[in-house]
């Protein structure tokens, strides 16, 4: 009984988590940098969910494609503002890494000056009323749709980069940056697309952060990073569909400590993170991406 | 060895007098002994991530380690402070040695790996369920060593200490073989240096000193709370703070943290987010326009600092 229930419950928040590190993924896989502002756009995008409703009482599913479309937008400057210079550097990766952590904390401060240091939340009504029965299983309604908006996602992630043209040119660039400019593709154009594109996912999964994470604070970003972080080295870094089964992988791990070691469930992503990096650091399906 | 002089006369000799003698004409001396610890973990930071270019994301890990290890051996053992001293940094090292299978990871998988170490042993000292070992979330209380003056001392030696560090550092041929690795570990290897024996020294420093700088702090301000100790801020101030003023240089991290602690301390008190808001943007600028720091600027304008 609490078995089935933390399988179920655990592959609902993994789909949840696998959407929430894809564009961290994404963007790594595309342009070998570390966004670690992404959490703070998963956090900008649990506000703008927050606003939407307290302003125009805008459903959190209508907000979610806003964001997508806003974020995307957003995305295509800040990529030419931010990367071309950081890929010219000697060492991008540990620069952007930095980088981003300014960016990160600038972002959490500025959202702390405009919308206050508070806690913000979203009733799980809005996203259906009473429990949905799945398998003999009753989850509230809010976890169930944010687990197929997360899963709606991911599949729209997959039709994109298998199934679309510039999904076959982002693949290129992944596979080796040098030849695909060489073939005489618009490298920064299909980066900067992947960049806007990072953003718009981490945007939608902090829509739905509310309901599943409980809460939004100015300050959430940096830990959100490290979860979407731990699950994409899981899966594999710079591979977006070894992304879901990671993410799957943690979020049934998640409920696992959850229903049987509670007080030690905080532990679980920094002592998984670790474990992974040291025993396999190109993930459970990753090609060997570590230099020396 | 003459530039060894110079550095330490230019740079040891006034900061150390400063410190020490500070406090007989400025009344602040929690402020002070603040600039302290600062000074102390800039330079900690910078002798592992400027010196071999292994960014310790999770520093402040080392420093509640020395806490707490001091802490612990004060409540528990009941030995003297100075003793708990090296109890507390003996623990922050031991806990350096644990982590150097993270050395297998590079650049920002290594910083992210220490961050996430840093949070697990908070995770750990925290929890409610070692409440009789750690007491827990409710913090510690040292009422019964607390002793301003000395433990102040104490940190003007460390501070010292830590300061002819990096001056050797700077000058050596072990600071050279460091910087080898940094810029090229194969090659440095193939030149006769000990890469990995070399590299796990200047970690086990790295960590010895904010080990040492946290006992203190501990002792200093004797009543604390986990989350003030594994504080993220103290390695994000660190790192931003050696960076600014650039690091493999002695000057670099004072600098630093004399400009922008001394603006944190104007502006950021009363308004936290606007500090927050300018060093994040004052990050971006610095890696976007002035990756090495201030002091390579300073020397290409034709002033040698040390």
């Amino acid at each position: 009984m609490m078995l089935e229930y933390a399988l179920l419950a655990g592959a609902i928040f993994g789909l949840y988590f696998a959407l929430a590190g894809l564009g961290l993924n994404l963007v790594f896989g595309v342009m070998r940098i570390v966004n670690l502002a992404h959490g703070d756009f998963m956090m900008l995008g649990a506000f703008s969910a927050f606003w939407l409703f307290r302003l125009i009482h805008l459903n959190p599913l209508f907000s979610a494609l806003f964001v997508l479309a806003l974020f995307a937008l957003l995305g295509l400057p800040l990529y030419y503002l931010l990367v071309p210079p950081l890929l010219r550097a000697k060492d991008p990766e540990m620069l952007s890494f930095i980088l981003f952590f300014g960016f990160s904390q600038a972002i959490e401060a500025l959202a702390a000056i405009a919308f206050g240091p508070s806690e913000r939340s979203l009733p799980g009504r809005l996203l259906g009323r009473g429990p949905i029965r799945i398998l003999g299983q009753a989850f509230p309604a809010a976890w169930t749709w944010s687990g197929i908006a997360s899963a709606a996602a991911v599949l729209a992630v997959y039709l994109y980069l298998y199934h679309s043209r510039l999904g076959y040119l982002t693949r290129a660039v992944m596979e080796d940056r040098e030849e695909a400019l060489a073939t005489g593709i618009d490298v920064h154009f299909v980066s900067a697309i992947a960049f806007g594109l990072g953003l718009a996912l981490a945007g939608i999964a902090g829509v739905f952060a509310p309901f599943m994470l409980g809460s939004a604070t100015p300050s959430m970003g940096l830990g959100l990073t490290l979860q979407s972080f731990v699950v994409i080295v899981i899966g594999s870094l710079g591979n977006p569909l070894g992304t879901v089964l990671g993410g799957i992988i943690y979020g049934v791990s998640l409920m696992f400590m959850q229903t049987y070691f509670s007080s030690w469930a905080s532990l679980l992503p920094y002592v998984l993170l670790i474990l992974i990096l040291l025993v396999r650091p190109s993930g459970l399906l990753g090609r060997q991406v570590r230099r020396a | 060895m003459l530039r060894g002089v110079r550095d330490s006369l230019v740079v040891v000799v006034p900061l150390t007098a400063a410190a020490a003698l500070l406090p007989f004409a400025y009344s602040n001396e929690l402020l002070l002994f603040n600039f302290i610890v600062f000074l102390v973990l800039a330079q900690g930071v910078n002798v592992i991530y400027g010196f071999t270019g292994y960014l310790p994301f999770g520093y402040v890990g080392f420093f509640g380690t020395g806490a707490y290890g001091f802490s612990l051996a004060v409540i528990h053992l009941h030995l003297f402070p100075l003793v708990a001293l090296g109890l507390g940094a003996a623990a922050a090292v031991l806990l350096a040695l644990l982590l150097t299978p993270l050395f297998r990871l590079s650049g920002a998988y290594f910083a992210i790996a220490s961050f996430a170490a840093a949070f697990a042993v908070y995770e750990v000292v925290s929890n409610p369920h070692l409440d009789a070992i750690t007491k827990g979330p409710y913090g510690i209380s040292l009422s019964q060593i607390y002793n301003p003056q000395l433990s102040y001392g104490v940190a003007v030696v460390i501070l010292a200490v830590t300061l002819g560090v990096t001056v050797y550092l700077k000058n050596s041929r072990f600071g050279l073989s460091l910087r080898s690795i940094r810029d090229d570990s194969l090659s440095a290897a193939m030149a006769g240096v000990n890469v990995v024996r070399a590299r796990t020294l200047a970690w086990l420093i790295s960590a010895l000193i904010a080990g040492l700088i946290g006992g203190v702090f501990a002792w200093y301000v004797s009543v604390f709370y986990p989350e003030t100790v594994f504080g993220a801020e103290f390695s994000v101030f660190a790192i931003v703070f050696a960076l600014f003023g650039g690091v493999a240089t002695v000057s670099g991290p004072v600098l630093g943290v004399i400009f922008l602690y001394g603006i944190y301390n104007v502006i950021g008190i009363s308004a936290p987010q606007y500090f927050q808001l300018i060093y994040g943007l004052l990050i971006m600028g610095l890696v976007l326009f002035l990756p090495g720091g201030v002091v390579p600027l300073l020397r290409r304008w034709g002033i040698d600092v040390p």
